[in-house]
């Protein structure tokens, strides 16, 4: 819950965003997000919410770690699973509906 | 799962820019030097911070003399016992609750969430704030979004909330605001922290001026980092400096993601939804301010003022007798570690946990579990 994730911008439908995460397509509010967002753009999703549009000419050093731990195929690692969770938008546990 | 030995790990870090990396590891340790106290302790408030340290083998790389130590960071983690109660006791009237999926197994006085949903209550995990919507839009029935999580997640409880809810979809907000623990935790003699690593996505909220106040109030230095490992080193050599220099200030080290100001509109929408009160963090303190509860306006869409919750029904049973020898409030305050727990990977494992710092992926005891963050093996970089 402390580790937001960066994604690019593929299209927006009002204040829903489509977010591209490493090939992953998720929808993203743009509520709470601090300046107007474009197609192209990156931004820092958490819980669902853009929290910040990275400016583009610092996207490459935000990307590296979130691309560092995707590589990894560990399924326990701690970290990189709080990522995909994050990404796939399932939380830590698998939902039961009972 | 196996405890990687965290020396091999940074042998095999796949640094970006293993020069720098390097470089600024000396650095730790020409200014643990410089400062001379055989022991300088600061301070991270960040579970994600945690798992870098911990997953990169950092810990393996500083001077035998840099104590970091893993503050109030688990937003899971210090979500108070009474308030897991009042999830559960919710659950156990049949209300449907919708929460994050770290929650269930963070233990009650005597029950979990996760004990609950094992006796019929009906829990459901979600990812997002907005699927606690949905699903209320599905059953039709009542649900109490038990809403967790520090501020950047306040946020996004806020954005729906101001969205309009559903009729039949409360909220219990356990909410927490890092700033306030902050002034807790540096008051605490025994922590002795000389300064604090701040986390960047919350500071992304807050922004970094937010921390200028503690700075003068304290006489402690604080610096926001990010969460590459040479995010975190690169936090931890200004940090040192500032406390060599002894000239407490704020420096903000992660300006792609953190400004001074921060996401205004982000905290327009948490101070309208939300107002700060004091109350307990677990195992730690009454936090002054530092429980986010809603404000009058949106008291109707209070889980508290709406359901009389039966907490009275939770005390007929007897609590687990492990969890008297459980010292998450310890590791949280950042007075012990947990190598200093009797019950660490014995009796609480992640599989079987005592205590919400072995239950959430954030937790310090979970993270020391996977990747094995034990600081005595300093001073061999």
């Amino acid at each position: 819950m402390c580790l937001g994730v960066p994604g690019k911008v593929v299209a927006i439908d009002g204040n829903c965003a489509t977010v591209d995460f490493w090939g992953v397509r998720r929808q993203v509010l743009l509520d709470v997000v601090d300046e107007p967002v474009a197609v192209g753009d990156y931004v820092l999703n958490h819980v669902g919410y853009a929290i910040r549009r990275i400016p583009e000419s610092e996207i490459g050093e935000t990307l590296a770690l979130f691309e560092q731990l995707l590589a990894q195929d560990d399924a326990a690692d701690l970290m990189a699973g709080d990522v995909r969770s994050e990404i796939a938008g399932t939380g830590a546990a698998p939902d039961d509906e009972s | 799962m196996t405890s990687p030995d965290p020396r091999a790990a940074f042998r095999e870090l796949k640094f970006r820019d293993p020069v720098r990396a390097q470089a600024m590891v000396e650095a730790l340790g020409r200014l643990t030097t410089e400062i001379g106290r055989p022991r300088v302790s600061v301070m991270h408030v960040c579970g994600s911070h945690e798992q870098a340290i911990a997953k990169f083998g950092l810990r393996a790389t500083f001077p035998r003399a840099l104590n970091v130590i893993m503050g109030p960071g688990c937003p899971v983690c210090i979500t108070d016992t009474p308030e897991v109660d009042e999830g559960v006791a919710l659950a156990r009237q049949g209300v449907h609750i919708a929460t994050y999926g770290d929650m269930l197994r963070v233990p009650g006085t005597v029950l979990s969430l996760a004990d609950a949903q094992a006796d019929g209550a009906k829990i459901h995990v979600i990812y997002s704030a907005g699927q606690a919507v949905e699903l209320a839009q599905r059953l039709g029935e009542p649900v109490v979004f038990f809403a967790t999580g520090f501020e950047t997640t306040a946020v996004a409880t806020a954005a729906i909330i101001l969205k309009g809810l559903p009729d039949n979809l409360s909220v219990l907000s356990a909410h927490k605001y890092i700033p306030p623990v902050m002034e807790i935790v540096a008051e605490m003699p025994e922590t002795a922290v000389e300064g604090f690593l701040a986390a960047g996505h919350a500071a992304t909220i807050t922004g970094w001026g937010v921390f200028e106040a503690f700075v003068e109030r304290h006489r402690l230095p604080v610096v926001v980092a990010g969460f590459e490992p040479l995010d975190i080193l690169a936090g931890l050599v200004k940090l040192l400096e500032l406390v060599r220099d002894g000239e407490p200030r704020v420096v903000n080290m992660y300006p792609r993601c953190v400004t001074k100001d921060g996401n205004l509109r982000a905290q327009e929408h948490l101070w309208r939804v939300f107002r700060p009160v004091g109350g307990r963090w677990r195992g730690i303190a009454h936090v002054p301010n530092g429980n986010l509860r809603l404000q009058d306006a949106y008291g109707h869409l209070d889980a508290r003022r709406r359901f009389t919750i039966d907490l009275a029904s939770l005390w007929d049973y007897a609590p687990p007798a492990l969890a008297q020898s459980c010292i998450c409030g310890d590791i949280m305050a950042g007075i012990k570690s947990p190598a200093d727990c009797t019950l660490f990977g014995k009796e609480c494992t992640p599989e079987r946990p005592v205590g919400a710092c072995m239950v959430s992926s954030e937790g310090t005891c979970k993270i020391w579990q996977q990747y094995g963050g034990h600081p005595d093996l300093g001073g061999i970089a």
